[in-house]
């Protein structure tokens, strides 16, 4: 059974139709990559998925129940900004999650609950690379630093689907390249099934194992809020690497016999 | 730092050759008195005991002064802490309170300062309340303003975390007010000692504002001119504390880097 299940869902504000007739089955362990004009509902359905928003019509299920109506642990998010507690050090930032689960009234964790929170914390911190800066605020950060840790922060909580809107967005090309090596890796690792929102399309082949390409199928210029965008294209990107290799093969197969089937000299050509 | 200290120079100057010339033509003159006389009714009120009541008269204005400022700001600042987080915060209690809270702080407190003494009695508590009254709608609305200002995102990401209200409350909204609360509050220090010293010049028996209207029937200069710089001493130095107080307690807040 796939763990996200969309069916003829709608999306509407008012007159306005952001989202129309959408069909979905994600399983678990996708990475999907969202992407399509500004205005596509991207961010409207990725916002669904976190409880933020409902359907207006339709079903958006998670493990064949209604999706909850409000953000919880089960589905982290990482925004393009704001994403981390100023607050909070490095620390306490990876660190909040266990200590809202572990004490609902204070929210603080002492002794040995705390300890063992902190080990947990700076396990996660060395695997985003933030060990050194664990005591800075994130105001000393840098922006790809500050994105670590809101990846950090919401992985801290092991949740089965991560959402990340626009996330490396505001970042240079080079350190967007070193987040993109992280992310994989940790979606890698944890299993997670993973909702990118990005513009850059580049991004989104590089990153997903499906890309899907939100959409208006109808336009009506007297009217352009009558009809909602969908997903006009659902690519499957077959990246695992077993299935490369034997593509690979298969291809170079190919090529053998296509050579051989020539005449002799012939290749020589090619 | 030099090119701030030549105004200040400037008027101790100024005021030094004004006071000269007054007293050249009438040395009886109460206006402006000199260095020597200042220094005099200084000596007198700070380390002598007063020949009536035996108290050493600065100390024991400062101190009755301190404490009403005192406790009218810390009440104010609790009461704006909590109203101005939750109004800020929880759409339906901003719904409710921020119509009172905006027609509240447009009365002026001075206007109602007869009502405190009527139902507060001549007592310390009148003052208190009246600086209460006149600085928590301000700071209210600062803090419900600077909490409707914490990005959407935080909440949002402290849900997925798996906060509740109350915990998005304790660990997310609360703590980033204190450094705001502080602002406010420095904000505040003016209108506090202005209905301070208010209150005290209408009734009272001791303190800072009793003293300088008590000595004003006499033309007492030499009296209300050092009181007057000794307060804005005070208010400076409050205000200095505090804003250290905030750089050193909520280094996030001003940028700092580590903890």
């Amino acid at each position: 059974m796939s763990l996200i299940t969309v069916r003829n869902l709608w999306k509407e504000y008012g007159e306005q139709v952001v989202l129309e007739r959408m069909n979905l089955d994600i399983g678990e362990h996708e990475f999907c990559t969202l992407v399509g004009a500004s205005g596509c509902g991207k961010t409207t359905f990725l916002r669904m998925l976190l409880g933020e928003e409902t359907p207006s019509r339709g079903q958006l299920l998670l493990d064949g129940v209604p999706m909850p109506n409000e953000p919880g642990p089960d589905r982290g998010i990482v925004f393009q900004r704001y994403s981390v507690f100023p607050h909070l050090t490095v620390l306490g930032n990876v660190l909040i999650g266990l200590e809202l689960r572990g004490a609902r009234l204070l929210g603080r964790l002492f002794g040995r609950a705390r300890r063992e929170a902190v080990r947990q914390a700076e396990h996660m911190l060395d695997a985003v690379g933030l060990s050194a800066h664990r005591n800075k605020y994130p105001s000393a950060l840098s922006g790809g630093m500050q994105q670590r840790l809101a990846i950090a922060q919401a992985l801290m909580m092991r949740p089965r689907v991560l959402l990340l809107d626009e996330p490396f967005g505001a970042l240079d090309p080079g350190i967007r390249a070193d987040m993109h090596r992280l992310l994989r890796q940790l979606w890698q690792q944890d299993r997670i099934t993973v909702f990118m929102v990005t513009h850059d399309i580049q991004e989104a082949f590089a990153l997903g194992t499906r890309v899907l390409v939100f959409d208006k199928v109808r336009l009506d210029t007297q009217a352009p809020g009558a009809y909602g965008a969908t997903v006009t294209y659902d690519i499957p990107l077959l990246r695992r690497s077993e299935h490369i290799t034997r593509e690979v093969e298969a291809t170079r197969r190919k090529t053998e016999r296509f050579q051989h089937s020539l005449p002799h000299g012939a290749s020589a050509t090619l | 730092m030099l090119l701030g200290a030549l105004p200040f120079l400037l008027v101790v100057v100024l005021y030094l050759v004004a006071s000269d010339v007054r007293l050249a033509a009438n040395a009886g003159d109460k206006l402006l008195p000199s260095v020597s006389t200042l220094a005099g009714t200084i000596t007198r009120y700070a380390a002598e005991p007063d020949k009536r009541t035996g108290e050493f008269l600065l100390w024991v204005d400062t101190a009755a002064s301190l404490k009403r400022l005192g406790l009218g700001l810390a009440f104010s600042a609790a009461l704006g802490l909590l109203f101005g987080m939750v109004t800020g915060i929880i759409p339906y209690v901003r719904a409710g309170l921020a119509p009172l809270v905006a027609v509240l702080s447009m009365v002026p407190p001075l206007a109602i300062l007869p009502i405190l003494f009527i139902v507060f009695g001549l007592g310390e508590l009148s003052k208190v309340v009246l600086i209460v009254i006149g600085v928590t709608p301000f700071i209210i609305r600062d803090l419900a303003q600077r909490a409707s200002e914490l990005p959407t995102e935080q909440i949002i990401k402290a849900q997925t975390l798996g906060a509740s209200t109350w915990q998005i409350l304790l660990r997310v909204v609360l703590p980033q007010m204190w450094p705001r609360l502080i602002d406010a509050v420095r904000l505040a220090l003016g209108p506090a000692w202005l209905f301070l010293i208010a209150a005290e010049a209408i009734a009272a028996t001791d303190g800072l504002g009793y003293r300088i209207f008590l000595v004003r029937r006499y033309l007492s200069m030499d009296v209300i001119l050092p009181y007057v710089v000794w307060i804005t001493l005070l208010a400076f130095a409050t205000d200095f504390i505090l804003k250290q107080f905030s750089r050193r307690a909520f280094a996030w807040h001003h940028g700092g880097g580590a903890r």
